[in-house]
């Protein structure tokens, strides 16, 4: 009942703000996002005690063999948490700020907070495919309405490309579906279906393009730096926070588990890819100028190492890619909430024309030091156990990928600090000498995140503790 | 038998109606009554047939699955009046003659849905033709719809021509025209017979406007007045396809017949995809949009024939009922505006929110996004031809093909969601609001469950 509440309550939410006006839908959102935090961590102690309890199923398409399944385990509990953080997250930092036709706009946040949780706790095929999909149409809808001038072209992009990998993953679930004894969907047959070599290696594609895109794995990336910079920034907040992280997922939930010999002939092609788009994404961030883009780029290559770290397919790696997930997260919004301060206050993103604000706001300069340098995977921080263990993963599967990878490692260094000496450092110009600190909501939130990181950077064991038994349902089926 | 009969019957009566009665809002109810006694009579019937059919005179089977088909076709014709009813009187002086004219195009489908001999097969091909002809060209005064006219007439009768030869051929070779005495399985296969089929393909194909016999579609259901134009692309479309499906799986399933003709029909069906996307891609003005649209969505409705499978029979219903009510839900809102280009929706979902929203979920549903009726219909279409086997290529391509489709599906609503513009709507009552809303939630109920639709089947 706990998981249904998960997504019905920013569904109807959702639906409900549609209709309101003046300061109804930021309530509102406030409220419902609060309750699946409340819910969230809920689920957490009642996964702790009586995981079973979780589970809910019921009849939905009975001639079809698919049922509407929900349940957590220890992964779907922390994504659930952090769509659930992610949103409140969001929402505090938006509190000072108006937009047009508020209504629409956090009802669109709300209903796709919904999709995403779906996703997360969908344990049938078919359902999970459609809240993949549901997932994605408010996000579509919120980047074309309130993004910037050349939004409509470029969510279109973003749009068609996660649209056709989710129709080649289609045709896999249902051909899945019909080698299925029983003619089900549920994830339970899924994953004891017993494949040839030859089919698990051409449906490995079909899945792999899917999750790829919504990653993005190199070469499928070209969408995510244009629509990262042209959506509104809350909603980049939630894309590259949570929604990214729905690849992630796919790969770990379904693919590993439904088609291990498939994942085993091509984990080599999949990491030289991630590895590619690793090196590639770090350079062209050293590169930039505009700080979205930048913040884009460095995203492509944290989810590389990610999506490496679950090729590599050990227990460290997948560990490290799991907590990775959660604290990509968590910094990542950070790092979007100082853009969002800096755009909303001087209109601009350009590095060139930024610099010396360490003095005017001195409180932004602190919080992003340190969502920098956990960004960068810092020890003490909460980036650095998740990249410890990616690396040491990847260490055991090849000595020379690992050694690739770690380039990332140095470039990221290279870029977030030279991120921090063009905004924060330097000399203060016109433009900049008018910024002003941090509004109370503002502070809110990137206190909240600080909090987040240190905390798990110095304790991270009861998230380790929460994943442990995904990591060993995907091992054991090697 | 019960649809056949009230269907043909309701033609007759509505053209006495427009002898007696003045009053064109009158002609409407009229026929709106006249349709809805249609459905009730037609599914008064599905008790009697639940567990099992039974043949009439050696010409008309009836069956669960068709008593099914003809609901939704009549449903959809309901749905239609109620939305476009009004549209009728725009078009010239004889509303009630039009109305006769869509009863006697029921009545072909619902004989196509329950024909059991290829005479049978003959008359109800016809009976669903002629009066389009006449609908099409029904604009007197405008040029483009006498060339519709023209031109459907003219390429309808070839295929006519074609159908003929086609049963001819197979009569030679069978000696039967009861379409479950062909025996046209066993080895070897008589080369009339395959010369027949063929020709029975290419008929058919003609029919449901397959590529590469669609090059009448765009031009007809452009140049034809749009309100017909709505019910020619949608319903009739879908009664072409029961047609073929029942000859299909009926007559030419049994042996290695299937072999030869599907090869064909899949190239049919390849052709149909990539054509009908890429050509919609081009278009300028969202009716030709639609029209190219509709026969990408043929495509898709090919699979259920070539699948020859229960699945593929059940996806043909859904699919003929998803894209019925998206189809003409957006052909009753285009029929508000006065310019039918792209351009002409620009910001109409900020003067008219509820238009806007229909055509929105209504192209999600062509465009097959979960939770719209269209989703699962594509998603049946797809299992029937996964569950074939042979057809995996095809279904990729059909999956290349829709993800080409959203790009025309969205534009429109690229227009009336992000851009900015002052489209000129005629006003619009009350009553075709609420028809406006019966049309989401329809959508919408087959997309949460379909079960609502194939529980009966």
């Amino acid at each position: 009942m706990l998981t249904v509440l998960l997504i019905l309550i920013p569904l109807i939410a959702g639906l409900i703000t549609f209709g309101l006006k003046g300061s109804g839908p930021k309530v509102l959102s406030m409220i419902s996002s609060l309750a699946t935090v409340v819910l969230a961590i809920g689920a957490w102690c009642r996964f702790r005690t009586a995981p079973d309890s979780l589970n809910v199923v019921a009849n939905w398409i009975p001639q079809l063999g698919s049922q509407f399944r929900v349940g957590l385990d220890g992964m779907g509990v922390m994504l659930c948490l952090l769509t659930a953080i992610a949103s409140l997250l969001v929402f505090i930092t938006i509190n000072g700020r108006s937009f047009e036709k508020p209504g629409s706009f956090y009802g669109l946040m709300l209903l796709a907070q919904a999709g995403l949780t779906g996703v997360f706790t969908a344990f049938d095929a078919l359902q999970f495919y459609i809240f993949w999909e549901l997932a994605l149409i408010p996000v579509y809808f919120l980047c074309s309405i309130w993004g910037n001038e050349k939004r409509i072209a470029v969510t279109f992009k973003f749009f068609v490309y996660t649209f056709l990998g989710s129709l080649l993953m289609m045709v896999g679930i249902i051909y899945l579906y019909f080698q299925t004894p029983d003619h089900s969907f549920s994830w339970a047959s899924f994953s004891a279906l017993q494949l040839s070599q030859d089919q698990q290696s051409w449906l490995f594609w079909l899945f792999f393009v899917a999750f790829a895109i919504k990653m993005p794995i190199f070469p499928f990336h070209t969408w995510q730096p244009d629509t990262y910079e042209q959506s509104p920034t809350p909603v980049t907040m939630i894309l590259s926070g949570v929604m990214v992280k729905m690849g992630l997922f796919g790969l770990l939930r379904w693919l590993l588990p439904v088609l291990p010999h498939g994942v085993m002939v091509w984990s080599d092609v999949a990491i030289v890819l991630c590895i590619i788009g690793i090196i590639y994404g770090s350079c062209i961030a050293m590169v930039q100028s505009d700080l979205k883009r930048l913040i884009a780029y460095s995203s492509i290559a944290h989810i590389g190492l990610m999506a490496a770290a679950v090729f590599a397919n050990n227990e460290q790696s997948l560990q490290g890619a799991l907590i990775q997930m959660f604290n990509h997260g968590i910094n990542i919004i950070g790092l979007w909430i100082i853009v969002e301060v800096i755009e909303q206050r001087l209109g601009i993103r350009n590095m060139a024309q930024l610099g010396g604000m360490a003095r005017k706001a001195p409180r932004m300069a602190i919080f992003f030091v340190i969502i920098s340098m956990a960004n960068i995977g810092l020890p003490l921080t909460n980036g650095f156990i998740g990249e410890f263990l990616m690396f040491s993963g990847l260490f055991q599967y090849n000595h020379w990928m690992m050694a690739f990878a770690g380039l990332g490692i140095i470039l990221s260094a290279v870029y977030t600090l030279g991120m921090i000496q063009k905004v924060i450092f330097g000399q203060e110009n016109e433009l900049t000498t008018t910024t002003t600190d941090l509004k109370a909501g503002e502070m809110l939130a990137l206190s909240l995140i600080v909090i987040m990181i240190f905390v798990l950077g110095v304790y991270p064991q009861p998230m380790l503790e929460l994943v442990s038994n995904t990591t060993e349902v995907v091992n054991k089926l090697f | 038998m019960n649809a056949l009969i009230s269907t043909a019957l309701s033609g007759v009566v509505m053209m006495f109606v427009g002898l007696l009665v003045r009053n064109k809002q009158h002609i409407k109810f009229f026929a709106i009554a006249a349709i809805i006694i249609a459905f009730i009579a037609n599914l008064a019937l599905y008790p009697s047939v639940e567990h099992g059919g039974y043949i009439l005179y050696g010409m008309i089977e009836v069956t669960k699955f068709g008593v099914i088909f003809n609901a939704v076709a009549i449903g959809a014709t309901l749905l239609y009046f109620l939305l476009s009813g009004s549209e009728f009187e725009k078009v010239g002086v004889h509303v009630a003659d039009y109305f006769a004219l869509i009863f006697f195009i029921l009545a072909g489908i619902t004989l196509a849905s329950s024909f059991s001999n290829l005479l049978m097969l003959f008359l109800a091909i016809e009976i669903l033709s002629i009066p389009q002809y006449i609908l099409a060209g029904a604009d007197k005064k405008n040029l483009k719809s006498n060339e519709a006219s023209l031109k459907y007439f003219l390429m309808g009768s070839f295929s006519t021509g074609i159908l003929l030869m086609g049963i001819t051929l197979i009569y030679g070779s069978a000696g039967s025209f009861n379409i479950s005495e062909l025996g046209l399985g066993a080895d070897p296969i008589h080369p009339l017979a395959l010369c027949g089929i063929i020709l029975l393909v290419f008929a058919l194909s003609f029919k449901v406007s397959a590529v590469p016999f669609h090059f009448w579609t765009p031009d007809v259901y452009d140049g034809s007045p749009t309100v017909f134009t709505s019910f020619m692309s949608t319903v009739v479309k879908a009664g072409g396809f029961i047609a073929f499906l029942r000859l299909f799986h009926v007559s030419f399933t049994g042996g290695n017949i299937s072999e030869h003709w599907t090869l064909i029909l899949s190239i049919i069906t390849a052709a149909t995809l990539i054509l009908g996307n890429l050509s919609a891609v081009f278009q300028q003005s969202v009716k030709r949009m639609l029209a190219y649209s509709s026969i990408a969505q043929a495509g898709f409705m090919l699979f259920a024939v070539i699948s020859l499978n229960n699945l593929g029979a059940q996806g043909i219903v859904l699919y003929a009922a998803a894209y019925s009510i998206a189809t003409i839900g957006i052909f009753a809102v285009l029929m508000k505006l006065k310019d039918y280009t792209f351009e002409g929706f620009n910001g109409l979902a900020r003067k008219e929110p509820l238009l806007a929203f229909t055509v929105a979920v209504c192209l999600f549903s062509l465009a097959g996004i979960p939770v719209t009726a269209g989703f699962f219909a594509k998603y049946f279409v797809l299992s029937a031809a996964i569950q074939h086997g042979q057809l995996l290529w095809l279904v990729i391509v059909a999956v290349l093909c829709a993800a080409v489709s959203v790009y025309y599906y969205f534009r429109v609503i690229m227009a009336m969601y992000f851009k900015q513009g002052d489209p000129e709507v005629v006003p619009v009552s009350g009553g075709f609001k609420a028809g406006l809303i019966l049309t989401i939630l329809l959508v919408l109920a087959l997309g949460l469950a379909p079960n609502f639709l194939l529980c009966w089947l």
